[in-house]
């Protein structure tokens, strides 16, 4: 059942890049053909933004993240209870030990990031260290090694990275319009009409579409970290408890937007009717899930 | 024509039997790995002990029996043979319940409870006694994929030859089956 699981969103998460760079593709070709009447320059611009974005994301990450979301490092001695969960479960979950770091919030929760496992760091709010007892707390450090073991911290980067770059062909193609760059020369025929047509609707739904499908591999990726947590722990119950502990509790004081997705459960706790721009799966689902283990 | 074919499958064979026997040893390895990673930690319990005898007898000056089988079993799993893992473990098992009653009977000592130097030594064994508990959980996984290729074809056959043997599992306490974690 573990496996099985893995397998699957291993496979999901390989069809969503894929999506990820098509979009980027449509992106730049829409932009090339609306600004200079040639698709091939903005594919060119495209993939030359996405790698930009991609290389920055790849090699500043822990230490930007970590200061987005005042997180400051710990020693073993400060926060020893934190730093030997960290230990057992990087040892069991045979990854090198990440850097611990520490933020000071009420509110229960934790992230990982990091490039890969072997630049990977965790970080753990105050407001947990307080609230969960040691196997809870091994139940929430197992999920954020998961996402170390899984890549996911790296494809949460890459994943970033893309959707930065969505956004910022799409404000290219905004910014090129009111400022009548727009510099087309042909017939205005029929085909070319509905090309500029369908240019123009890549050009705004494209960042949406990047937003949701990045929201869709977060809310994926939950899942697989709490099974991969359980088979760290072999201790469903407690991770179910943490899960619950931090639902019942006040949303984080100042967390950062952009990295809301990297959380164990979502910091802001905002209640959406519809579930489609969730960056995590309710609470209920993962608790129901982790139960039938 | 003949000869070259002839020659082509002795040297796959040759191959797969080099691919087949590193498989074989590297599986040994990682259990050996597993295994040096528990012994460490019984080492670590070990030379913490006597400093949690110490601190508990100025406070518990009563609790003679519960001390002195603490430091009789640790004494016994020192005195054993490095090899003897099944041993070990099934003492360590022991110790652990042993060291949960000093903590249990802490509760019964305020002041005992309340010093720094004992809740520092509670972490410190907490910690060990988890470790212990995921290396031997490391140990058995390791030692079920080298089992595994004791028994699957065809690393089996180059096992036979080189008279390579099964790893046995170390058994979890019973009492820790239900809850796997130690937390005092």
């Amino acid at each position: 059942m573990l496996y099985q699981q893995i397998a699957q969103n291993k496979r999901k998460t390989i069809y969503v890049l894929i999506g990820f760079y098509v979009l980027v593709g449509l992106m730049g070709a829409a932009l090339g053909y609306f600004c200079y009447g040639r698709a091939t320059i903005g594919i060119a611009i495209a993939i030359g933004v996405g790698l930009f974005y991609m290389i920055m994301t790849l090699t500043q990450s822990t230490s930007i993240v970590m200061s987005m979301n005042n997180a400051h490092p710990v020693t073993e001695e400060q926060a020893p209870v934190l730093y030997h969960v960290v230990q057992d479960m990087a040892m069991v979950g045979k990854v090198p030990m990440p850097k611990v770091y520490i933020i000071d919030d009420p509110s229960p929760n934790a992230f990982a990031t990091g490039p890969d496992p072997q630049h990977a760091a965790v970080a753990a709010t105050t407001g947990l260290l307080e609230r969960l007892n040691r196997e809870e707390l091994e139940g929430v450090i197992g999920h954020e090694i998961s996402h170390i073991r899984n890549y996911d911290i790296r494809l949460q980067s890459t994943a970033l990275a893309l959707s930065s770059a969505i956004s910022y062909l799409a404000n290219l193609g905004v910014n090129s319009f009111f400022w009548g760059r727009v510099n087309r020369d042909d017939d205005d025929n029929q085909s070319a009409i509905i090309a500029m047509i369908f240019s123009i609707l890549t050009l705004i739904l494209g960042p949406l579409a990047a937003t949701l499908a990045q929201m869709a591999l977060s809310r994926n990726r939950e899942y697989l970290a709490d099974a991969g947590s359980v088979e760290l722990t072999r201790n469903p119950q407690g991770l179910i408890d943490a899960l619950r502990a931090i639902s019942d509790s006040e949303p984080m004081r100042n967390a950062n937007t952009s990295s809301a997705s990297l959380y164990i459960a979502d910091p802001f706790k905002k209640g959406s009717w519809t579930h489609l721009f969730d960056t995590h799966p309710p609470i209920e689902k993962r608790i129901e899930r982790l139960e039938h283990m | 024509m003949i000869g070259l074919i002839v020659l082509v499958i002795v040297i796959a064979l040759v191959i797969t039997y080099i691919v087949m026997y590193n498989g074989l040893q590297r599986a040994k390895v990682n259990t050996d790995e597993a295994w040096s990673q528990i012994d460490v930690q019984l080492q670590r319990r070990n030379d913490l002990i006597p400093n949690l005898v110490e601190t508990t007898k100025g406070y518990a000056k009563h609790e003679r029996e519960t001390l002195d089988e603490v430091v009789g079993l640790r004494n016994k799993i020192m005195q054993l043979p490095a090899d003897a893992h099944q041993e070990k473990m099934e003492i360590s098992n022991q110790l652990t319940d042993a060291l949960k009653s000093i903590f249990a009977l802490s509760e019964n000592y305020p002041d005992l409870k309340a010093s720094q130097e004992f809740s520092q030594l509670q972490e410190e064994l907490t910690n060990t006694e988890n470790k212990i508990a995921y290396s031997r959980q490391l140990f058995n996984s390791s030692a079920a994929l080298y089992n595994q290729k004791l028994v699957t074809f065809p690393s089996n056959m180059v096992a036979h030859i080189h008279h390579m043997t099964k790893v046995n599992y170390l058994e979890t306490p019973s009492a820790a089956k239900e809850a796997p974690k130690v937390s005092f």
